[in-house]
């Protein structure tokens, strides 16, 4: 494409290569002046590398990169600042026992000629941007205070403050509840319409159709296509993204729910402040049901996990499985009640980084036969097992056994723990938000094995922060609100409106009559 | 480039270099007060194996601070920093000389009976410490410093009791020679004995001129128990586990605290056979009022630094640290150069081997250089 400066950003041709791996193929990009432009492709695909480059963290090996159609060349971010280029990065760099006014100017404070700080400037300057853009943050309240959806509005900030013109979100709504992510996508629309370019990078495809007005692919370093993302429907996008046709819609039977597994009975929990937390929650999951929790992060949802597994205390109420009273025991027991785990944070509380991915495939199991006989390990017996279990679940690469499982992509992380959780054939299976940070193809395939385990006449408890997991996947969905389930549902009764209000704390009455 | 990248990642390329520039700084430092850095060198590697006995003492010198090293090695596979074997160290050398003073039980009872008191004195003193971490959450370094300091009066305060002091000395009587673990005493002063090693000079030297005993072969089964323990046994992924990420071990049913304690209590019995060793195995076989800290555990923290925390390793580290600490002596002797030396030089080889992941850094960049060279 020629050069104009019509674009804000125009990257041709570029390659990148490391090691003998090489993350991008003669990629090119094109970003018009004025638009949201998104950035789509699997974990890995090499979106972050392109953008790093952009933002100078990485040098391309060839290729061109122009800036409203002039040649830049772009060797470290405060070259890419002086071109006008920010970016805010997944993981936030904010200083936490600051202020937000400290976060945004520190690095370009405004001072007078004997280097003494200007705050009442400063504080104009930022109070006026975040006026301009509809930002609504409390300049002076610390970080460590705020919400997450709040510091990103720090650091967005902070990059408009540096004047940026273009601006770069990696990932941004991956720490977002549904509120927050509207309110970003409100954010995005008054920066595009005072000029400003935003590239957005992500695996989301809702929101690329709500927000983009044009969306590169990129599969395996190499450049798939740009489309209008209006133009194409979503099982398109995800089709050129990984490579293969995908079923978004997550195919299974109507569910046959037979005896009751687990009974929650008025239970009370106080999460670690001490606080309530789950106040006289209860229900019911039978055999062959996948029920959903939905609700808005920090209803209780984790100190009611936690409670199941007993690594909380349950205040009052009772939790049986399969009939047996099962509360204020240890987590050996409840492992020995048949119930497995999926753990929200893969790499904190399902994973130990450093063992080697059969390590990691027996951390429940090392103790008992066959893996271990007189307190020995057996390693042949483990090596075995997960050659089986990685061949089972396809977990990528093929010989990934002795490897550190720090070394595996989320994706394939997360089918280690599946392929564990689920081959301790377990009565009941919790899956906490399992498919967070992946890609399609690899949720869809962690959906698969829900129903399967369903279909097997397991008992599943899904709680999943993404409204459109719950409803296309849960046969039975319960509104979790400030500690209680104040709504259920069976799948073909439940609508995204009804939910959405009880998840907000209205009532289930108000909304049926 | 791809092989020398290879040999960079190596553990050992990193400890050796290590060493290299703790020797360079030491060349430095001594060029700077006008001693020649040869001539030191040269004196420390003759004072290390000029002669057989020099040898022997190196390796008599390394044992208890193997163990020791082993000691910490090992807390630090769980996570924990173990600068308490100073303590336990101290705690097993006074029990075994209380016991071994009054005990005089034949041989055969006599010996396993100290080493054992010697590590269950040991793993008391660091179970403790695992125990507070445990139930309280109290830090494991701050509880272990000040039970160094309650080992080190405790231990001055039985010295000085009459029923364990030796009038006109600052130590204890030593103890009942049943408890010793010194290669054939008897038989090497017996005029039969010395007879027999007339035949070969460098033996004879070894065997009377220096306290040989067993300790150094029980500091090398127990590294590879530790070895072992560690990597082959079920208990040992338990405190591994519970090392690397508590919460994961805790998530797949793993005792944590439980797991703390014992790690803390096999650390100290292991500080505690290093401290049973040192006096059942070498003269004078009791033990003295202590102006300062021995550093017999706190050089097992070097030694664990440069093993990179492989219990392996630390057999090596030992007697390297054995090695420097005995040749150290002939350097002051012969060059006049303080002693002090060998403490930078160790010191130095300690600090480098904490950068030892530049090192890696550098072999990953060189790696990478050499694959776009290779396109």
């Amino acid at each position: 494409m020629e050069v104009s400066s019509k674009y804000a950003v125009q990257m041709h041709g570029i390659v990148k290569t490391f090691g003998s791996f090489c993350a991008l193929d003669h990629v090119d990009l094109d970003v018009k002046k004025g638009t949201v432009h998104a950035l789509l492709g699997e974990n890995g695909a090499g979106k972050s590398t392109m953008m790093n480059i952009l933002y100078g963290l990485y040098q391309a090996d060839s290729g061109k990169i122009y800036i409203n159609g002039n040649e830049a060349r772009i060797k470290d971010p405060s070259a890419a600042i002086r071109h006008g280029i920010g970016m805010v990065h997944q993981h936030f760099m904010l200083v936490e026992n600051f202020t937000v006014l400290q976060n945004v100017i520190l690095g370009s404070e405004v001072t007078n000629r004997f280097g003494v700080l200007n705050m009442k400037k400063a504080r104009d300057k930022v109070e006026k941007i975040a006026e301009q853009y509809g930002f609504d943050v409390d300049l002076d309240a610390k970080i460590e205070d705020i919400s997450v959806g709040m510091q990103q509005r720090v650091e967005i900030l902070k990059a408009l403050y540096r004047g940026v013109d273009i601006l770069i979100l990696d990932e941004p709504t991956a720490v977002l509840t549904p509120q927050e992510i509207s309110e970003l996508m409100d954010i995005m629309k008054s920066l595009v319409k005072s000029g400003k370019t935003i590239i957005l990078i992500t695996h989301k495809l809702k929101e690329i159709q709500q927000s983009s007005d044009a969306c590169t692919i990129i599969r395996r370093g190499k450049l798939i296509d740009t489309v209008k993302p209006q133009e194409v429907d979503e099982e398109a996008l995800a089709a050129k993204m990984v490579g293969h046709p995908v079923r978004l819609v997550v195919e299974k039977t109507p569910a046959k729910p037979k005896g009751v597994v687990l009974e929650i009975d008025h239970l009370c929990v106080k999460d670690k402040r001490g606080l309530d937390a789950v106040k006289d929650l209860s229900l019911k999951i039978h055999r062959g049901e996948i029920f959903g929790i939905a609700g808005v992060d920090g209803n209780g949802q984790e100190e009611l996990v936690n409670a199941i597994t007993c690594l909380s205390r349950a205040e009052s109420g009772t939790i049986k499985i399969n009939g047996q009273e099962i509360q204020n025991t240890t987590l050996q027991n409840v492992i020995g009640h048949k119930i497995s785990t999926i753990p929200e944070d893969r790499q904190r509380r399902g994973l130990v980084l450093n063992f080697s991915c059969e390590k990691n495939m027996v951390l429940e199991k090392y103790k008992s036969s066959p893996f271990s006989r007189h307190g020995i390990l057996q390693d042949g017996e483990i090596k075995d097992y997960t050659k089986k279990l990685v061949g089972d679940y396809d977990i990528r690469p093929a010989g990934c056994g002795p490897m550190q499982v720090r070394s595996l992509s989320g994706g394939n992380q997360q089918k280690l723990i599946i392929a564990r959780e689920i081959s301790n054939e377990p009565d009941l299976l919790i899956a906490v938000q399992p498919t967070r940070g992946l890609d399609v193809g690899a949720i869809e395939y962690v959906h698969k094995m829900l129903v399967r385990e369903r279909d097997e006449g397991k008992a599943v408890l899904l709680i999943s922060l993404e409204l459109d997991e719950i409803l296309s996947v849960a046969d039975t969905i319960g509104v979790i609100y400030d500690g209680s389930i104040n709504g259920t549902f069976s799948q073909d009764q439940a609508d995204e409106k009804t939910i959405g209000l009880l998840m907000a704390g209205g009532k289930q009455n108000a909304v049926n009559s | 480039m791809r092989l020398t990248a290879k040999i960079l990642k190596k553990p050992i390329t990193s400890a050796l270099l290590a060493i290299v520039c703790g020797f360079l700084v030491a060349a430095i430092v001594l060029a700077a007060a006008h001693y020649n850095p040869w001539q030191a060198f040269g004196a420390l590697f003759s004072g290390m194996f000029a002669r057989p006995k020099y040898i022997s003492n190196v390796i008599i010198k390394a044992t208890p601070i193997i163990l020791t090293g082993l000691s910490v090695a090992f807390a630090f596979k769980t996570s924990l920093f173990n600068i308490g074997a100073e303590g336990q160290y101290i705690v097993s050398a006074m029990v075994v000389t209380m016991l071994g003073v009054k005990l005089n039980l034949p041989a055969v009872i006599q010996i396993p009976v100290l080493m054992v008191a010697g590590i269950a004195a040991g793993g008391i003193w660091g179970g403790f410490v695992g125990l507070l971490k445990a139930k309280f959450g109290i830090h494991e370094v701050i509880t272990s410093i000040m039970l160094n300091w309650i080992a080190f009066y405790l231990s001055n305060y039985i010295v000085n009791l009459p029923a364990f002091h030796q009038p006109n000395s600052t130590g204890t009587y030593p103890i009942n020679q049943s408890g010793y673990i010194v290669l054939l005493p008897n038989w090497k002063t017996s005029p039969q004995g010395i007879a027999s090693l007339e035949k070969a000079p460098w033996l004879k030297e070894i065997m009377l001129k220096t306290d040989v005993n067993f300790g150094f072969i029980i500091a090398l089964v127990m590294a590879v128990l530790i070895w072992f323990l560690l990597s082959r046994t079920s208990k040992g992924f338990e405190l591994c586990a519970v090392g690397y990420n508590k919460d994961a071990a805790e998530f797949a049913g793993i005792n944590v605290n439980k797991n703390l304690f014992d790690a803390m209590l096999i650390s100290g019995a292991l500080s505690g056979l290093a401290g049973a060793v040192a006096v059942m195995g070498t003269n004078p076989h009791n033990i003295s009022t202590l102006a300062a800290f021995e550093n017999n555990g706190f050089n097992g923290l070097s030694v664990a630094f440069i093993a990179g925390g492989s219990p392996i390793g630390c057999i090596f580290a030992g007697l390297l640290f054995g090695g420097f600490l005995y040749g150290g002596q002939t350097v002051q002797s012969e060059v006049g150069a303080p002693s002090e030396i060998i403490n930078i030089m160790m010191g130095t080889i300690v600090f480098f081997m904490a950068l030892t992941k530049v090192v890696q850094v550098f072999a990953d960049k060189l790696a990478k250089g050499s694959a776009a060279h290779a396109e």
